[in-house]
């Protein structure tokens, strides 16, 4: 059992190019900040490394932040091994939203990276396989869970508002 | 026999003619496979449900009897749906062949001493060979149909029916080299007397080759009740029309009277095999009892006593069909082939050399 | 020369008897074999995350309902306690007691749908209903209890929508005491049925390294033979108190993980919650339902992850506040959607029946993948 500090601590030391960042100031755990192109070496390392061991990747989501100008992922990292649990934050531009993939490290990331593609249009890069998954294939009236998302008058020649 | 006993009856035998001629044709339909149909389908209704700790149908008429003739009603108004991208002519004759094939079976099955629709001496070999015909008709829906679930499970069908038949007439080969005859009606007649003169205790006679061939005769009656299964697409074997995986096989895109017309012919092929079961094992329309007619010094009765001996038989065995239908899961395609390929066909030689060398004894 | 062969394309659903709702797969056939399968996803996207959005944080309770519909108390279950962790309501110990009742009367009824179902699935219909008569009377102990027998909106933020009927808790007692036969049947008819067993064993078999990188959790993962039970190894409420065992796969008829593991590990969890169930009656403490339900709930600027053992698996809520009565963002991590992508690695080389079977085995409930 590890706590955020130490497995901030572990992060700090082995990427110490990196741009990473420790927030303790939420009501619930501590989250760490780390950027969106690295972070696929950076769970590798959390996956591998035998004193963290996050073999399981509880919760993908994307949130969209327009006054920041952002679209953030948030990883909910979690041990069935040691049972302890970590949650990463990235952000990344609102206009070019590019995110490095974890489908490489944990397989289950896969469909949770769909479902952030499809809502809110988080370019997953690498991703094997980057789809809609709810919403119908040839839905083109943007990504529904931003926050300035309109509904389009017409899909497919029916009228959408009812 | 029909005939004689016509002539008996009248006296006169023109008129004995003409009945006979009619009866011989059209009754097995009308008077039997259809309400034999109506009743199978209530009966496997009230049979599940109370299985299944339910009631079933029961508002219409006492019971929900009337259910099946309100079902039947229903299906002759359905419109009849043919796809554009069905082939026409094998789509419309499919459900017929299937239903000559099974309706023809009927000709050669003794109902009673003078009630078979024609007494052929192949009776046996005559069944096998028109039953064969309904392996074409589905072969014919599940193309016809242009539909990959159909085609899949008719195609299952008929690897499952060819591999069954094999065990079938195995085990029928075996019965009539005991016997001596091909003849459903001889071998009825053979087993006549009482429960211990059926086949399925050794045959008629006290000798040692029936008690030796006691054991030989239970096996070769559970490979063939376990094999009519599969070729009535029965559960366990029910994998042609297994509704969780090919929605309902060779018969989805079937509607109203053709999917009755598959539908009858399933009832009336549960009862056939039956039938030819109850013929080769269990003394055909024979009393186990002896005959209340006998009894009494009234010949006249013992035709409808065989009538009603030989019904009550194939229901039995119709029955046990439908309560292994409510119990068991379903087989795997491999795992049905395993099952007729791998032991029931090397049983069934192993019994049939068996029974040989007894019957040689 | 060889023979020209096409793989044939075989799509099955969204209507279809055992896709178990609108799921629509995409079978890539060579002959009967399976090379690889898709799963599209999405018939039955009712928007639950947007919705989220504009409802006040109590409007939300009936929603979570609607997901996985065989197992609304344990949605809500989730939802409170996610919603309580960060206002930091601490909530009465009685009704801590009757939402671990509630949690667990509906894994018994869920489990017994997943284990009817997947019998019609095999082809035995009889237990479908057997299961059906049993689960009618959990049904019947919900109705008492908060007037609804699906969607039930029954346990709220910090508190409950009613106290229990005063019949509930001898009606439970009867209930466990008719079902533990009835189980016993279940298992005779199907589970130690020889057809069943070879239909299931060493079908669909999934190693526990896959299993995990997949995220796969619930009775699946124990299937595998991994003892992993949130309610044990991350515990939530008050499932510390109580004594009870994880069941996991063993392979008694064949390999570890297969779908017959995964089956009969539901199977022992039913009357691993009677145990919890018949505990949580003798230590029912009486008290106020409602309390601790909070007047006006308006959390701080802030997020919070928190999970619970639903009968499919760990059911994580991600809420997300701004401060305002509304949240910002809700995700729900859906066991089901998460099991769901294992599909393809279960199903490659076996055949077109087999899928019917794998896909019984790892009981998805639709409405929870689509939300």
């Amino acid at each position: 059992m590890k706590k955020a500090e130490e497995i901030f601590q572990l992060l700090k030391d082995n990427f110490p190019a990196s741009n990473l960042e420790l927030k303790t100031d939420q009501p619930t755990e501590a989250i760490i900040i780390a950027s969106p192109l690295e972070i696929d070496k950076i769970c590798f390392f959390l996956h591998d490394a035998p004193e963290l061991l996050f073999d399981d990747l509880m919760n993908l989501s994307g949130v969209d932040e327009p006054k920041a100008g952002l679209l953030a992922v948030y990883y909910h990292l979690g041990s069935t091994k040691i049972k302890h649990k970590i949650t990463l934050k990235v952000s990344t531009d609102r206009n070019k939203p590019e995110v490095s993939t974890l489908t490489e490290v944990w397989k289950s990331a896969d469909w949770h990276e769909r479902e952030a593609y499809d809502l809110l249009g988080i370019i997953f890069l690498n991703h094997p396989d980057l789809r809609r998954i709810l919403m119908p294939y040839d839905w083109d009236a943007g990504y529904p869970l931003r926050k300035d998302y309109e509904n389009p008058e017409f899909y497919q020649g029916m009228k959408v508002p009812y | 026999m029909m005939y004689d006993f016509l002539v008996d009856l009248f006296g006169n035998s023109t008129l004995a003619d003409i009945i006979a001629g009619t009866i011989q044709s059209i009754l097995p339909l009308f008077v039997f496979i259809l309400p034999f149909a109506l009743f199978a389908v209530y009966l496997e209704r009230k049979v599940s449900a109370h299985m299944q700790d339910r009631l079933g149908p029961m508002r219409t008429g006492w019971h929900g009897w009337k259910q099946t003739i309100a079902d039947i009603i229903k299906l002759i108004q359905k419109e009849d749906i043919i796809a554009t991208d069905n082939d026409k002519l094998l789509f419309n004759l499919a459900p017929i062949v299937v239903f000559v094939g099974s309706y023809a079976a009927f000709a050669a099955i003794p109902f009673s001493s003078y009630f078979i629709g024609t007494e052929l001496d192949l009776g046996i070999f005559y069944i096998v060979a028109v039953t064969g015909l309904v392996v074409a008709g589905i072969l014919m829906a599940g193309w016809a149909s242009n539909n990959k679930y159909s085609l899949l499970g008719s195609m299952r069908s008929v690897a499952q029916i060819i591999s069954y038949e094999i065990p079938t007439i195995l085990v029928m080969l075996s019965l009539v080299m005991i016997s001596g005859t091909m003849s459903l009606h001889t071998l009825s007649e053979q087993q006549t007397g009482y429960a211990w003169n059926w086949y399925i205790f050794g045959g008629p006679g006290m000798t040692l080759s029936k008690f030796l061939l006691i054991p030989s005769m239970f096996i070769g009656f559970l490979i063939i009740y376990i094999s009519t299964l599969a070729e009535v697409n029965r559960t366990p074997f029910d994998i042609p029309e297994a509704e969780s995986e090919l929605v309902s096989g060779y018969h989805t895109e079937y509607s109203g009277m053709k999917f009755a017309m598959f539908f009858l012919a399933e009832y009336a092929n549960m009862f056939a095999v039956s039938a030819i079961v109850v013929a080769l094992f269990l003394g055909g329309y024979q009393s186990p009892i002896g005959y209340f007619g006998d009894l009494i010094g009234a010949s006249w009765m013992i035709p409808i006593e065989q009538f009603t001996w030989f019904t009550i038989k194939g229901l039995f065995f119709v029955f046990v069909q439908m309560w292994l239908r409510w119990t068991l899961p379903r087989l795997r395609v491999d795992q049905l082939m395993t099952t007729s390929w791998k032991y029931l066909i090397p049983i069934a030689f192993v019994n049939l050399i068996i029974i040989g060398l007894i019957t040689l004894l | 020369m060889a023979i020209k062969t096409e793989e044939m394309v075989l799509n099955m659903g969204p209507q279809h008897p055992s896709t178990h709702g609108v799921l629509r797969l995409e079978l890539a056939l060579e002959g009967e074999i399976i090379t690889n399968v898709i799963p599209h996803i999405g018939y039955l996207h009712r928007c639950f995350e947007k919705h989220c959005e504009a409802m006040t944080y109590p409007q939300i309770v009936p929603y979570t309902d609607r997901m996985d519909y065989l197992a609304p108390m344990g949605n809500e279950f989730g939802y409170a306690i996610a919603m309580e962790k960060l206002l930091g309501i601490q909530v009465p110990e009685r009704v801590e007691y009757i939402r671990v009742i509630m949690a667990e009367l509906q894994r018994i009824s869920s489990h017994l749908v997943a284990l009817g179902t997947y019998g019609a699935d095999i082809g035995a219909f009889t237990p479908f209903l057997y299961c059906f008569i049993d689960r009618e009377k959990v049904l019947n102990l919900f109705e008492i209890t908060c007037g609804a027998r699906l969607l039930y909106n029954y346990i709220w933020i910090g508190g409950l929508s009613h106290d229990l009927h005063p019949d509930f808790v001898r009606k439970t007692r009867e209930f466990i005491k008719e079902f533990r036969p009835n189980l016993k049947e279940i298992n005779d008819l199907l589970s130690h049925n020889r057809i069943f067993i070879d239909r299931t064993a060493n079908v669909g078999i999934l190693p526990i390294d896959t299993a995990i990188n997949y995220g796969v959790s619930g009775p699946n993962l124990r299937g595998s033979g991994y003892k992993w039970d949130i309610r044990k190894d991350d515990p939530y409420s008050i499932y510390h108190k109580f004594d009870y065992d994880i069941p996991v796969g063993e392979g008694k008829y064949g390999t570890v993980g297969d779908s017959w593991d995964r089956y009969y590990v539901r199977v022992l969890e039913m009357e691993e919650s009677c145990r919890i169930i018949e505990q949580a009656l003798d230590q029912l403490p009486e008290g106020d339902v409602q309390s601790a339900i909070p007047k006006r709930i308006k959390p701080v600027v802030g997020n919070v992850y928190a999970r619970v053992e639903n009968p499919r698996g760990d059911l994580g809520y991600f809420i997300m506040s701004d401060g305002s009565t509304s949240p910002y963002r809700v995700k729900v991590r859906a066991p089901s959607f998460v099991t769901m992508q294992v599909l393809n690695e279960l199903c490659k080389g076996y055949m077109v029946a087999d899928v019917v079977t794998i896909l019984g085995s790892i009981d998805i409930v639709l409405g929870e993948i689509d939300r």
